[in-house]
């Protein structure tokens, strides 16, 4: 019994040598918080972890009923909305430029990759202490004033929604160099044969060799890249915090979903079982957003 | 004629890199030079490229400020971030060495278990995570700080992947001399596989550095914060002393750009593997 246990040379438990410690770990830190999330999330759980009032789904339909909520995710649509193409062009563009360099190759991957390097926290006092300042000082203002144009307060503006500006762009920022990175793998296994015999039928090089050959022969890259932003974009909270937090508390608008989440579980209330509630829907509304994506590129699927 | 315009679209092209790489650098040198500029400097109602004076006293006063822990905070996050990267290559390797070379019947099995944690994002987690640390009575510790985010599935899915490709002549060469498992992974594999180990260590070490969301959730009491959390309190702070702020934030990112520019060449080649699935 025990020698069928440790299987033949004892290459079972020698298995379990190597993969147990941090299956056990994954275990307990991975799957015992989830799961008792979903069981808090049936509780009143204020302040404590271990409720003993029954509550059904009230956690949900109280989450599900909060406007501010509702708004949460919308926000994550917009974000998303703005986040997922402009990095996508911007870093596909970075990689096409950079592919293309012969000599300083290596120089520019390293300036536009070295954002990697940096914090969201960091780059979030960047943007909004020193860039994008509401004061006269700051780099955008100074740059409107050369033009002649009023400062703005570009965090605190809601008619237009300047902050969106702010928010995208240091995202933009932190996050292109790391996507460039994936689109130059990708461009390199673009095999050479195919760009000389689409010379050879008379494609000229520029649009139409990027229209019909590199960008098809990137498409693995592309949907991978895209499904990476739109889980990041979802994730998002260091800059939504670090931007737009003052000593004063959280402004109203702007709110993703995690920030909207991090005040009710963890603020003043310590809602434990609203907040696993929330946190219950959120992974819900990220799988099928996730699912949808893999069938809309048809993932899955065997390709032609 | 067809030359010319292909030498003018060269220059073209090359002129484009390098205004978008100075917009890339942009934000550094603003750092650094609200760093070391006084702080009349920085609010000049013109705008001053470089600073009439430059206060390296700057990076002393910091860490002399008793309001803000500074010091205290790299401390803590260089104790984390170190915890973790060694924490995470000895468990993440040995698993994926496990999942890979290992035979074992219900391998793929465990095999899913562990991909199916990457399906959730990991940041929808952090409630229940809390419920779980805050229960063991971790908050506020090095332990609640590190021990959690040790297990993390990419790096156990990215040794596996490697460990699949490593070369079986070596691994049997050590049969042949009679090494077990054990001794073959320690004497053999790990020393044959730096870069891998160069590529994820250098990941996870930027990710805990930098990671902001779990500290500020874990890390309550000011004792048990880390350098983001620390710079974070500047931006909620009523008044800000501008210099501080990102003197403070260049003493941050230094440690890293030095691992990034060093290690630059694993990191690449860990975060194209790491990309694409298939």
């Amino acid at each position: 019994m025990l020698a069928r246990l440790l299987g033949p040379q004892r290459r079972y438990l020698w298995f379990w040598v190597f993969t147990g410690p941090f299956v056990v770990g994954l275990v307990v830190f991975g799957y015992v918080p989830l799961v008792w999330s979903v069981v808090l999330s049936f509780f009143d759980a204020h302040d404590t972890v271990t409720p003993r009032h029954f509550v059904g789904l009230a956690n949900y339909a109280s989450m599900l009923g909060d406007a501010a909520f509702r708004s949460s995710l919308a926000t994550f649509a917009v974000f998303t909305l703005f986040i997922v193409p402009t990095t996508f062009a911007v870093s596909l563009g970075l990689a096409l430029l950079v592919h293309r360099l012969r000599r300083w190759r290596a120089f520019f991957r390293s300036v536009f990759f070295l954002p990697t390097a940096c914090s969201y926290v960091v780059a979030s006092l960047i943007w909004k202490m020193a860039v994008f300042n509401g004061v006269r000082f700051g780099l955008a203002n100074t740059v409107l004033r050369w033009f002649g144009a009023d400062p703005v307060a570009w965090l605190s503006t809601t008619h237009p929604p300047w902050y969106w500006l702010v928010i995208v762009t240091v995202r933009l920022w932190l996050q292109a160099g790391f996507y460039m990175i994936l689109f130059l793998a990708g461009l390199q296994r673009v095999p050479r044969s195919l760009y000389e015999a689409a010379a050879v039928d008379g494609a000229r090089p520029g649009w139409q060799t990027f229209r019909y050959i590199t960008f098809p022969q990137l498409r693995a890259t592309s949907v991978a890249v895209v499904l990476l932003l739109v889980i990041n974009a979802f994730q998002a909270f260091d800059e939504f915090y670090n931007l737009l937090s003052t000593s004063a508390g959280y402004p109203p608008y702007a709110r993703p979903p995690l920030v909207y989440l991090y005040y009710v579980a963890l603020g003043q209330g310590q809602d434990l079982g609203l907040g696993s509630a929330g946190a219950v829907i959120l992974a819900l509304v990220i799988a099928v957003v996730t699912v949808a994506q893999a069938r809309w590129f048809g993932l899955g699927r065997k390709e032609a | 004629m067809d030359s010319h315009l292909r030498g003018l679209a060269r220059a073209l092209r090359l002129t484009l890199l390098i205004a978008l790489a100075v917009l890339f650098l942009i934000p550094f040198y603003l750092m650094v030079r609200d760093g070391l500029a006084s702080e009349s400097d920085i609010t000049a109602p013109g705008w001053t490229f470089f600073p009439h004076t430059l206060h390296f006293s700057h990076v002393r006063e910091l860490f002399d400020d008793p309001s803000v822990p500074m010091a205290h905070a790299l401390w803590n996050s260089t104790r984390i971030a170190v915890l973790t990267t060694a924490g995470t290559l000895l468990l993440a390797s040995m698993c994926g060495y496990g999942l890979a070379r290992i035979p074992y019947p219900h391998a793929n099995a465990v095999f899913y278990g562990i991909l199916g944690t990457l399906m959730i994002p990991s940041a929808v987690t952090f409630v229940p995570s809390f419920v779980l640390v805050s229960s063991l009575g971790w908050v506020s510790s090095l332990r609640g700080l590190v021990v959690p985010t040790l297990f993390s599935a990419f790096a156990a899915f990215l040794f596996r992947q490697y460990f699949l490709g490593f070369p079986g002549e070596l691994e049997d060469a050590a049969r042949v001399d009679g090494l077990g498992y054990w001794r073959t992974y320690w004497r053999i594999v790990v020393p044959n596989s730096q870069p891998v180990f160069a590529a994820v260590g250098a990941i996870v070490f930027i990710g805990s550095w930098n990671s902001f969301l779990w500290p500020l959730v874990i890390g309550q009491d000011q004792s048990a914060w880390t350098v983001q959390v620390a710079l974070a309190s500047f931006a909620t702070a009523q008044t800000v002393n501008l210099h501080e702020l990102f003197t403070a934030a260049a003493v941050s990112v230094l440690p890293l750009v030095v691992v990034f520019v060093v290690l630059q060449r694993h990191i690449v080649a860990g975060v194209e593997r790491s990309g694409i699935d298939d």
